[in-house]
């Protein structure tokens, strides 16, 4: 226990200081991603909702293209394909060589398409179940299109659609370990490389574990305190 | 895109499938027998068992797969006393081990998916079950279970399909299923788009097939609801 201790503490020979910057960068690479999934997916409830038939069809196939895939594809997909978009535009200026692209950037932006496409359809769940007499209501009184959404449909859409996000956001959370493989220093490296170099992988990875079950568990309650402050207002049945 | 390359890489990547399909079938398979002695415990009123299985399920629900993955193939041969046992030659190999991972984490997804079909079941029914006399495991046997299995499975088809999903990451402890293969190809020729489209595809079209043997299942299995329209809006559960 003591040898733990000292292996994951924060003295001269203890990983406890790249470990916690760690976790910060899994918090970092996640909220990033999950952000940008969040724009995404206003977008797709957006076409699904209110989209002409082409939009609509996009939409869908966006969606179910980013469901069925696994996700470690995409993030193939984001980092290499960038990588090989970029070297060709070095190239087109004169630049010799291989141009790779960040990985954080690659990684958030994997990550964030793919909650995209769970947060679209939590969107659209939420706009649902506002009362349809609200926005008669607002429309009745000559509300622009702007102004009911930003003070009728997005209050209420975003209250609804809480419970979903929280589980949308913990997927990102998870997710965010497999941007390790295109070689993001997050929790998940951070153990790998700890656990390449002391020949302590059970150590490294039972700590990853238990942070991100604590990244998850406090975040998990962040969103339940979310919902009860955002409930006030509604009468429950 | 030239579509020889697109040939070639299809061919390499359908070498994949198999495994796959073996990791997905098996871990299913296992995890389902799992899942419903978790959901038993969960419901046993014996407060040891519930919390037990609790437990166990906020583990593997809270933890990212790949950790899990990594726990078991890198974190336990690290232990003399694995290494000398019996069942060294089993955690030896990344494909036991990446078959123990995905069983045990569908289990706990699963266990919530059972769990919830088992309660939906109404208790109007347990009550004449008890009246006619029944015991308690054939009441299980006869009343609970297949009322209850029939309303999770729009749910674990969901889940079906994310399994078949996660078995992708398999290829990270170098097992060469078809995302293996995808990376192989994507670092040797450094076509990542048209090796994506063909490894998306297979991917696609497997969850295809799977979403309407569920779908098909659920129209055999419950003629008398045949044609309700059920909620499949709700989100995945998070992995």
């Amino acid at each position: 226990m003591t040898d733990y201790v000292e292996l994951m503490g924060f003295g001269p020979k203890g990983w406890g200081l790249l470990m916690a910057q760690a976790t910060l960068m899994t918090i970092l690479v996640s909220a990033t991603a999950f952000a940008l999934g969040s724009i995404l997916g206003a977008l797709v409830a957006w076409a699904r909702i209110a989209g002409n038939r082409l939009l609509r069809l996009a939409a869908d196939v966006y969606t179910t293209v980013l469901r069925g895939v696994p996700d470690l594809l995409v993030i193939f997909l984001l980092y290499f394909g960038g990588s090989q978009a970029l070297t060709a535009l070095a190239h087109l200026i004169g630049a010799k060589g291989f141009v790779g692209v960040n990985s954080f950037a690659a990684g958030a932006i994997a990550v964030g398409i793919i909650s995209g496409a769970y947060q679209g359809e939590i969107f659209r769940g939420a706009f649902h179940a506002i009362a349809r007499g609200e926005l008669e209501a607002a429309r009745s009184v000559g509300m622009p299109r702007l102004l009911l959404f930003r003070r009728i449909i997005a209050p209420q859409a975003l209250r609804f659609a809480i419970p979903g996000l929280g589980n949308v956001w913990q997927l990102a959370l998870k997710e965010s370990a497999l941007i390790s493989v295109v070689g993001l220093t997050e929790l998940l490296r951070q153990a790998q490389v700890g656990a390449g170099s002391t020949r302590q992988p059970f150590e490294f990875f039972i700590t990853a574990a238990v942070l991100y079950l604590l990244l998850s568990t406090f975040s998990g309650m962040a969103f339940q305190r979310a919902e009860v402050v955002a409930m006030r207002g509604v009468r429950r049945s | 895109m030239d579509s020889d390359f697109l040939v070639e890489t299809m061919k390499l990547l359908l070498a994949g499938v198999p495994l796959t399909f073996k990791l997905a079938f098996y871990s299913i398979a296992a995890g389902a027998v799992f899942a419903v002695l978790l959901a038993l415990m969960r419901l046993s009123g014996s407060r040891v068992l519930d919390y037990a299985a609790r437990s166990y399920v906020f583990v593997f629900r809270g933890t990212p797969l790949l950790v899990q993955i990594f726990l078991i193939y890198y974190g336990l041969g690290q232990f003399p006393d694995v290494r000398e046992s019996v069942l060294w030659p089993f955690f030896r190999e990344p494909y036991w081990c990446a078959l123990l991972a995905l069983t045990l984490n569908t289990a706990a997804y699963s266990s919530e998916i059972i769990r919830g079909g088992i309660l939906s079941v109404p208790f109007g029914q347990i009550e004449a079950a008890r009246a006619c006399g029944m015991s308690r495991a054939l009441i299980f046997r006869r009343i609970t279970m297949p009322q209850g299995l029939i309303v999770a499975l729009p749910a674990y088809g969901n889940e079906i399909i994310l399994m078949t999903r996660s078995t992708a990451l398999a290829s990270v402890i170098t097992l060469m299923e078809v995302t293996g293969i995808a990376s192989k190809i994507i670092a040797e020729t450094f076509r990542p788009v048209e090796v994506f489209v063909c490894a998306g595809a297979i991917y696609l079209l497997l969850n295809f097939a799977i979403s309407r043997a569920v779908a098909l299942l659920e129209r055999r299995l419950s003629p008398q609801i045949h044609g309700a329209k059920h909620g499949t809006d709700a989100p995945e559960p998070a992995r």
